[in-house]
């Protein structure tokens, strides 16, 4: 069975390793926190300046000038630090931080990400995600595998305005786990009863299979 | 002791004038200057260029400026929480800059530094890159950013001093610090104005020097775009 976004967010939060400094993105990347390995520690960033982030604060508790970058109200955790937004980049852009997970609705085979406007009908603005895209070492994009139409969006080329080209190192999706390689989308892990079939079917640029592909262990 | 105190927002916001260039702190509707943007939908000023992270929401922060029509050019990252902005921009009538996040903070203080221009890799490879040089560094495409400054800066502290001295709370430090510095003109609203002195000399955030004019914030609503909570075990 395909994954829900919070399998997707369990599947990502195993990718955590002890020591690192990790920036999440809005939508299933936020999920990321609520399932660190046991043993791991990590800390979290929000590029709005705060190391440290903590979960949601109880209610009555809310603080308005505390929030994360995706606006929402949070606490922090001992050893918390705040900072300015130059500041934030210095981290993001200077590489001090170990790993970004964000959201996409495009992703191509050579790495290009596209997530920040759809011409004439959506225009947000990027926000942080071309200063990510563009420095971090390590990123993990969570999406969905399809559209709402059933439309691959593992891409041969990006159709939508990019936000980065050939940063995308791995895909966590409801249904694989991919690895961008030379020559295309390298399926490294299965979602639970989910055959090599439907993955190959729901991706429209170039699948490298080799060998026995495992399930994920959730 | 340069003291930089006035009265109220209305005294901040002398001399601010139609087609001028205005910063405005804040990352969503977090430290934002509320009364001074109330001073300046108040002057009917018009044809502003303003550089701000965010836009507001349709009734609050830089959405009150939006509705009376005196922004001519939004230079931002993220305008994703404001129907009427995404109406006029549509519709041709509002001129939009969008910029990486990290670019715009790096702009504002680079402005305020003295540096003119530097080379960023956010961007490269997209819209964002269209005409900006672009030079390899370390193996790696860069684009050219310039710096940005403004007529005016309108920023929110949690405490100041007589002398402009400010201190953040939590994450409504943001943008705050550079448009500081990138102002020629930098206006400063604080919850709390205390005597020169007071402030711990190591615990201030943005130098006097950055500050023109500071005074008490006449209200502050500080209000929450989304508020998240979880529930008591």
């Amino acid at each position: 069975m395909a994954l829900d976004k919070i399998g997707i967010a369990q599947r990502i939060a195993q990718e955590l390793r002890d020591g690192w400094y990790v920036n999440l993105g809005i939508g299933i990347p936020t999920l990321v926190a609520n399932y660190i390995p046991e043993g791991v520690n990590v800390e979290f960033q929000s590029e709005n300046g705060i190391l440290g982030m903590g979960p949601f604060p109880f209610e009555g508790e809310e603080d308005a000038d505390l929030i994360n970058a995706g606006k929402q109200t949070i606490t922090n955790l001992p050893g918390a630090v705040y900072f300015d937004s130059a500041t934030s980049f210095a981290m993001i852009r200077g590489q001090h931080v170990q790993l970004t997970v964000l959201g996409a609705m495009e992703v191509a085979q050579n790495g290009d990400i596209a997530n920040w406007k759809i011409p004439n009908r959506m225009v947000k603005g990027m926000g942080g995600a071309m200063d990510l895209v563009a420095s971090a070492d390590n990123i993990i994009v969570a999406m969905m595998h399809t559209n709402k139409k059933g439309e691959s969006k593992m891409l041969k080329e990006c159709t939508l305005p990019l936000t980065g080209v050939g940063c995308v190192k791995r895909v966590v999706t409801n249904l694989a786990v991919l690895d961008i390689v030379e020559g295309g989308f390298k399926l490294i892990e299965r979602a639970p009863g989910v055959s090599v079939d439907e993955i190959k079917n729901a991706t429209e640029g170039n699948l490298i299979i080799e060998g026995e592909i495992p399930e994920m262990s959730l | 002791m340069i003291n930089k105190v006035v009265a109220n927002a209305k005294e901040a916001t002398q001399g601010v004038e139609s087609g001028m260039t205005m910063m405005f702190g804040g990352f969503g509707l977090c430290g934002i200057p509320e009364n001074v943007i109330q001073a300046v939908v108040a002057s009917g000023v018009n044809q502003l260029t303003c550089i701000s992270n965010n836009a507001g929401v349709d009734d609050f922060g830089l959405g009150f400026m939006l509705q009376t029509k005196q922004i001519k050019k939004m230079i931002a990252s993220y305008v994703g929480e404001n129907d009427e902005f995404e109406r006029q921009m549509l519709s041709g009538e509002l001129e939009v800059d969008l910029i990486p996040q990290g670019s715009l903070a790096e702009r504002c203080r680079a402005g305020g530094a003295g540096i003119p221009a530097f080379f960023t890799p956010a961007g490269f490879g997209t819209e964002v890159a269209e005409g900006k040089e672009v030079r390899e560094y370390n193996g790696k495409p860069h684009i050219l950013e310039t710096a940005l400054t403004a007529d005016f800066a309108f920023v929110k502290a949690w405490k100041g001093d007589e002398a402009g001295n400010l201190v953040f709370k939590g994450t409504a430090r943001n943008f705050n610090p550079m448009m500081a510095m990138a102002g020629k003109t930098t206006v400063a609203e604080v919850e709390e104005l205390v005597p020169a002195g007071e402030l711990d000399p190591n615990e201030i955030h943005t130098p006097g020097i950055f500050v023109q004019r500071i005074f008490k914030g006449e209200t502050f609503e500080k209000r929450i775009e989304q508020r998240t909570v979880r529930a008591k075990q």
